[in-house]
């Protein structure tokens, strides 16, 4: 395996790290009451959006779904923006209209935020065809979690952009569970690849706990897309250390099944290497540290300063409001 | 004036629609090499080619949605679905994507999207092909729905839903397709808005949309010949509705008669009947009245089906009815 060179792969640890403070620091303030509602983590996943989120350019369209803080913040929507929506402000990047999972930023091409599994699939392969119906070379990468892969909308949209060669990457994140449902539980065929390859769709598997693994595949698979050989699939293998929502007693596993993947933390384990390495000492780990932590309480700031909607704008936004005639 | 049918009316709407914005794309199962179900892209394909008239497969949450998508990726999709109780498979995309994206994003996301679909009963085609459940979508803030039932609207409504920055649903009843009559020369975009008057009269009101149009036309004759001058309200447009047109037209004749396709219980009647107890209570001298399918499935056999639709002898009895049994 290509590795990544010293400067990108001392961004990535800093993308990852960025991740879990935000992420840690939200479920924080889940408690003390500030962020309501579901509230999805993904401790755990971040080399999936940490390493394929900066191949992207900015033509390029994500569409993600309601565990999607990380890929927001790795596509370069603000940790300002994304934590006032969670606190359902008016400066959120859905005006606090969506909350934690609904997430938007159109100057970002970043398609929310979609709540329904797989619901996000469809819409992903409309934005590509319009991209290719105009000539565009955007790629088109859509997130969704193993569970979606149970969904008819999953079949229907592989075979759709498979039919038309759309320039979609469909990302898989497998962290083994839909909600509290093993995989192997719910589904005859166990592997999502074979289910991808079926529809027409090549598919791959890449060790998700392993920023590098990700950037390298999701490298080759973006450049496939994006030359116009059709759809790919990608499954990253991964793991959610953290309980499905704040509403999870997390009775389906077991914490010796939790502690193994926990032995592969892919933030604690990518940092092993760059100190293997010699790119990273004491010092350079503990800036990053302190510049998230001063991004994150910035961020926790700016949220709690942000105004609340006026009751008197509830209607807006339903329909888009008519020039006068 | 041409003679046209009114499926030649939305068929000359599509082509007006393709030829006047190359964003602009027809996709649904069998619009293209079939010519579609009801035959209404009948010769697009050849004219606008595959790129533009995409057969879809049998994936309606899939191609629906992906009529989302290009939308906010800068298309102008038009979507058909066969009927609507096809709809259903796509009511995921319709109802918890295309109505909410505006509102979930903030205000970043409109949806312009199109969708047609066939509605309605009438052909013996039973249970799976024969309902009337615009008032599902009706239901659904975010949405707008139409619902052209003259040779004007429907060629006319097309280019108007196209031009509206949100997700429009334009229900076509499958009795209407060979309905024959004059359009003049130049029709074109119509305000979708508004309901319509089609007939004017004092005694009584008649509101009805789609499908049921000609049939409330009919009682308004025969009630015009015992000697009740019936006036005539097409809703066209379901979601919003035009409150001031019902409601003026009420004012004047005093007594409501609700003619729906749909079934009785929730139905678009029971909307707008609660909406004339809100607004009119005082101008009404009779209860309002509603004309709605029986509640059963569409049966198979002409006779049952004929049965449990709205007829016109039904509509003129809750007329008379409402005139205290004239």
């Amino acid at each position: 395996m290509t590795t990544l060179d010293r400067e990108p792969a001392l961004q990535r640890l800093h993308e990852m790290v960025r991740m879990r403070r935000f992420e840690e620091k939200t479920a924080e303030l889940y408690s003390d009451g500030k962020i309501r509602g579901f509230l999805h983590l993904y401790v755990g996943e971040e080399a999936i959006a940490a390493g394929l989120m900066p191949l992207l350019g900015a033509q390029d369209n994500v569409v993600s779904t309601y565990r999607e803080h990380g890929h927001a913040l790795a596509r370069g929507v603000t940790a300002r923006a994304v934590m006032a929506e969670m606190f359902g402000r008016v400066d959120g990047c859905s005006r606090g209209r969506g909350g934690s999972m609904h997430l938007f930023s159109t100057a970002h091409r970043f398609w929310g935020g979609n709540a329904i599994v797989a619901g996000g699939l469809p819409l992903a392969v409309g934005l590509a065809l319009a991209d290719a119906m105009r000539g565009r070379s955007a790629v088109t990468v859509c997130f969704f979690g193993d569970g979606a892969v149970a969904e008819g909308e999953f079949h229907e949209s592989l075979n759709l952009a498979a039919l038309w060669r759309l320039p979609v990457l469909f990302a898989c994140e497998n962290n083994q569970y839909a909600m509290g449902t093993a995989l192997e539980r719910y589904a005859a065929q166990p592997d999502p690849c074979r289910k991808a390859e079926a529809l027409g769709v090549p598919a791959r598997r890449v060790d998700g706990m392993d920023v590098e693994a990700v950037s390298q595949a999701s490298a080759e698979l973006i450049a496939a897309v994006r030359e116009g050989q059709g759809p790919r699939f990608v499954e990253f293998a991964t793991y959610r250390f953290r309980a499905h929502s704040m509403f999870d007693a997390q009775l389906y596993r077991s914490k010796d099944e939790v502690e193994r993947w926990r032995e592969r933390d892919p933030i604690a384990s990518f940092e092993a290497r760059l100190r293997q390495r010699g790119w990273i000492d004491d010092a350079a780990r503990a800036a990053i540290d302190a510049a998230v932590a001063s991004e994150v309480d910035d961020a926790v700031a700016f949220a709690d300063a942000s105004p609340w909607e006026p009751v008197e704008q509830l209607l807006r936004d339903v329909t888009t409001p008519r020039a006068a005639p | 004036m041409t003679t046209i049918t009114y499926r030649e009316a939305v068929r000359a709407a599509l082509v007006d629609a393709l030829q006047r914005d190359d964003r602009v794309f027809l996709v649904g199962e069998d619009v293209g090499r079939y010519g579609g179900t009801y035959a209404v892209s009948r010769g697009l394909l050849e004219q606008f080619g595959p790129e533009r008239i995409r057969d879809a497969p049998l994936s309606e949450s899939a191609f629906v949605g992906a009529g989302i998508g290009a939308a906010i990726g800068g298309m102008r999709p038009i979507v058909e679905i066969m009927s609507v109780n096809f709809s259903m498979l796509a009511l995921d995309q319709i109802v918890n994507t295309a109505a909410t994206l505006r509102h979930m994003s903030g205000g970043q996301v409109s949806v312009p999207l199109v969708i047609r679909m066939a509605t309605g009963a009438g052909a013996q085609l039973a249970a799976q092909h024969s309902h009337s459940l615009e008032v599902w979508y009706a239901h659904v803030p975010g949405l707008r729905v139409v619902a052209p039932a003259t040779l004007a609207d429907a060629r006319g409504m097309l280019w108007s839903a196209l031009q509206d920055p949100d997700p429009v649903i334009v229900f076509e009843h499958v009795a209407l397709y060979n309905d024959k009559g004059e359009l003049p020369e130049g029709a074109g975009a119509v305000d979708l808005d508004r309901a319509a008057v089609r007939r004017p009269g004092r005694d009584v009101t008649l509101i009805t949309y789609g499908g049921s149009l000609p049939k409330v036309l009919a009682a308004a004759q025969t009630l015009a010949e015992r000697g009740v001058e019936a006036e005539v309200v097409d809703l066209r447009s379901l979601r919003p509705l035009d409150d001031a047109t019902i409601t003026a037209s009420v004012r004047r004749t005093h007594r409501a008669v609700l003619v729906d396709e749909g079934w009785r219980s929730c139905s678009l009647a029971a909307e707008i009947s609660a909406r004339l107890m809100e607004q009119c209570l005082y101008d009404l001298e009779a209860p309002v009245a509603r004309v709605c399918s029986e509640e059963v499935p569409i049966p198979y056999p002409r006779h049952l089906e004929q049965a449990a639709l709205p007829q016109p002898e039904r509509i003129v009895a809750a007329a008379l009815a409402t005139m205290g049994g004239r």
